[in-house]
């Protein structure tokens, strides 16, 4: 697996960068949110995304899609999270449009994910349940009836759920709340009747929502793979999901360190740039090294999907808490180190803080993650 | 057959015939590490005998020129070298300061004398050298060393105190920083000096460490008479060398806590395992296991990022000043892996000698202890961090 980018890959992110610099910058979020925009996103710029292909990067030709793999994938992630792009790539495209790549029947697939490509059809993923991610602990009951399944629960932290053309919904069809079997994956219209989503506002300015079933009956046709299978597309989408997230990540937390280093050079105190300070320079140098580990580890683990290696979950877990903690010690210290103007709304590295901490815990906290990392290690 | 793929199969049939079974048993102690050396030449052991083919091959240096007893071979032959002992299971056929720090800058700067003199010599592992850096009054600011040599028209007489030597009492020579022009500011004034450590008036007094052992040794110089043949580089230049070498020295470090060196054989989840119990299969204490698992994360961070660095540099693109990152980070990571394995290990591990203790535990002791100076030797990690604010991020003084 290489650990450096091809010339090919290069271009794409040097691309992704210019593209994002002009059109979607920092002040992009901050005007989406002044405005209390009800959908939290820009379609029109989501249709020009698409049209760069991003949307259907990794999807195959016959789709629309680029057929290239996580590493362009993940540059495209880095270079949003520099600017904290506000777009449905991760909802859309790695995580409900995932589970129809890898478990959708052909006609789901060409429907789904040729729209998807086009930028067309915005998804979402119902899947968490309580205040933490925990792939099995999923209560939502679908239960059998003659005209389909009827749908029971309640899902949290639904990214982009109250604009999704279409959700996916994890529901369970046997088993208890925790086991691996018994879960069902169904892509849902949101019109259906029995479905109610509300959107949640959260610290970063980016769009969630809940999702809430009350005897919402779909088709049997909507069952994406197999009943009570559902865990295998789904672990499979969350670890690439985990990674791509990941991305993101490393490029959100790149741009506040690349901001602070800025401002060290430039804030005078006591007559002189308070980046001569030893006690700043050695913490500023510190986090240089925490950025260096996270961009080899998120590299390698995207490397690993395209490699379909056997140690792509394991990779995934060590990528996402090594990009938590970077991104939370980074996060708090640019802060300390802008001072005063850090705190205030004005400047934008408190936007950097904010997105920090959600991302942290969208798809598994550095717990989570460390204890996972341990039970596929054997101890 | 690929031109590689038949390089392959002659390494492979070479190493076979040439590497004593005894020298494909794993490295335990110490003394399973070959430093070459005069005395070294005396012994007549497999240790030796590994030694002399593999030196002969050139193969201890790789990639060194053969005209200067290198193996003249490829990046891609190298590294199938590499690959094809370690299957086979084959030890480094010798450790030395001459191959990790100093051959690298007598390959730069040296002229072609001094290379052909020297470089051989450190390929068969003749001559073992140690570092003449410190002082007593230059460790963190080693730019303001005091030991002199002055030019008396047909030698050098050197005069001084080094620190830190490593391995004095062993070696043979010395690659020695000296002030050659005390006028000079301070890093102008230094030449980097070659001599021989039985020369008159080379006094050498081991220190012993917390961890009982003296690896380290006082060194002081009392009117030395160096041939001036002997100095690397123009006078005065010496510095642009020292630093140079001090990136070698750094690179070998940062590398050091994953290969011998300390700790049990086993695991790290096995000894915690072993020592805190087990339940289901998982470490039973969730705290311990928790400290086992983020640990053993970083270690695959940092060892993708020593990959990456080196595809990086094969693509073009050499770490220069970020190598103090490797420094930093390996070594403030084999003193954690120390850390972890006390706590884990328990009072087992902090046996000073004697009965109720097994080796392995007694030898832990003694490696957590040594750990304390890896992040001190060969330039401190504040001084790594300095580095790194400096010549990578650019912050000003």
């Amino acid at each position: 697996m290489a650990l450096v980018l091809t010339e090919e890959q290069e271009l794409l992110k040097q691309t992704a960068r210019e593209f994002i610099q002009e059109k979607s910058p920092v002040s992009e979020l901050r005007r989406l949110r002044d405005a209390r925009d009800p959908t939290g996103l820009d379609r029109g710029l989501w249709k020009e995304m698409a049209e760069l292909g991003w949307a259907g990067v990794l999807y195959p030709e016959e789709y629309g899609g680029m057929d290239l793999g996580y590493v362009e994938l993940g540059q495209i992630f880095e270079e949003c999270g520099r600017a904290l792009v506000a777009q449905p790539l991760l909802s859309t495209v790695v995580l409900a449009g995932g589970c129809v790549l890898e478990g959708g029947n052909e006609t789901q697939k060409k429907d789904v994910l040729t729209a998807v490509a086009a930028g067309e059809r915005l998804l979402a993923l119902a899947h968490q349940e309580g205040a933490h991610h925990d792939p099995h602990a999923i209560a939502t009951r679908a239960e059998s009836k003659p005209d389909g399944y009827e749908l029971n629960g309640r899902k949290t932290f639904v990214l982009d759920g109250h604009i999704a053309d279409q959700i996916v919904v994890v529901a369970r069809t046997s088993g208890e709340n925790g086991d691996r079997d018994g879960l069902t994956l169904f892509l849902v219209d949101p019109d259906t009747a029995g479905l109610e989503i509300t959107r949640t506002l959260m610290v970063d300015g980016r769009n969630s929502s809940l999702v809430e079933l009350d005897r919402a009956v779909v088709s049997r046709t909507s069952v994406i793979g197999e009943v009570g299978r559902g865990a295998n597309i789904l672990d499979r989408v969350l670890d690439r999901a985990t990674v791509a997230l990941s991305a993101e990540m490393l490029g959100t937390l790149s741009e506040a360190f690349d901001k602070t280093v800025d401002y060290l050079k430039t804030r005078e105190q006591f007559g002189q740039v308070i980046g001569t300070f030893q006690a700043l320079k050695h913490r500023a140098a510190q986090m240089f090294v925490e950025i260096e580990l996270t961009r080899s580890i998120v590299l390698e683990a995207l490397s690993a999907i395209d490699a379909d290696d056997s140690d792509t979950s394991l990779l995934a877990s060590c990528a996402k808490a090594r990009c938590n903690d970077a991104i939370f010690m980074i996060g708090n210290e640019a802060i300390q180190m802008y001072g005063g103007i850090g705190v205030t709304d004005e400047e934008d590295i408190g936007l950097f803080l904010k997105r920090a901490r959600v991302t942290q815990l969208t798809l598994g906290n550095s717990a989570w993650h460390l204890g996972r990392f341990a039970t596929l290690q054997g101890y | 057959m690929s031109d590689l793929e038949s390089f392959r199969q002659r390494a492979q049939s070479w190493l076979e015939e040439s590497c004593p079974a005894s020298m494909r048993e794993p490295v335990q102690h110490q003394q399973d590490i070959e430093w070459g050396g005069r005395a070294a030449q005396e012994r007549n052991d497999d240790k030796m005998l590994w030694l002399e083919r593999l030196g002969k091959q050139g193969w201890t240096c790789p990639t060194w020129p053969a005209e200067y007893g290198g193996g003249g071979l490829s990046n891609e032959e190298a590294k199938i070298v590499q690959e094809e002992m370690r299957r086979i299971g084959a030890r480094p056929a010798l450790t030395s300061f001459g191959i990790s720090m100093l051959g690298p800058v007598l390959l730069e700067y040296a002229n072609e004398d001094q290379k052909k003199r020297f470089l051989p010599e450190i390929v068969q592992g003749k001559i073992w050298w140690c570092q003449g850096y410190s002082e007593p009054g230059a460790g963190s600011d080693l730019a303001s060393l005091q030991c002199r040599a002055e030019d008396k028209g047909d030698h050098y007489l050197v005069n001084g105190q080094k620190i830190w030597t490593s391995y004095a009492d062993k070696a043979d020579w010395i690659f020695c920083l000296v002030r050659t022009d005390p006028a000079a500011p301070k890093h102008d004034g230094i030449s980097f000096l070659l001599f021989d450590m039985a020369s008159p008036g080379v006094t050498i007094s081991p220190i012993a460490l917390i961890s009982g052992a003296s690896p380290f040794c006082q060194t002081f110089f009392e009117d030395v008479k160096v041939p001036k043949d002997q100095i690397v580089g123009k006078l005065g230049s010496g510095w642009t060398i020292a630093k140079r070498l001090l990136q070698h020295e750094r690179s070998m470090i940062g590398g050091m806590g994953f290969g011998i060196g300390g700790g049990p054989s086993r695991t790290i989840p096995d000894v915690a395992k072993e020592y805190c119990g087990e339940v289901d299969g998982r470490i039973a204490d969730p705290a311990s296991r928790q400290r086992v698992a983020q640990f053993q994360m970083d270690q695959r961070c940092f060892s993708a990022t020593t990959r990456r660095a080196a595809e990086e540099a094969k693509a073009g693109t050499p770490p220069g000043p970020k190598s103090s990152m490797f420094k930093l980070y390996g070594t403030e990571m084999n003193k954690r892996r120390h850390e972890l394995l006390i706590s884990l290990m328990g009072t087992q591990a902090l046996g000073w000698e004697g009965d109720g203790f097994s080796a392995e535990e007694l030898a832990e002791t003694r490696d957590w202890l040594r750990s304390f100076g890896n992040s001190i030797e060969g330039g401190t990690s504040e001084v790594q961090l300095n580095i790194l604010a400096k010549r990578v991020l650019g912050l000003p003084d």
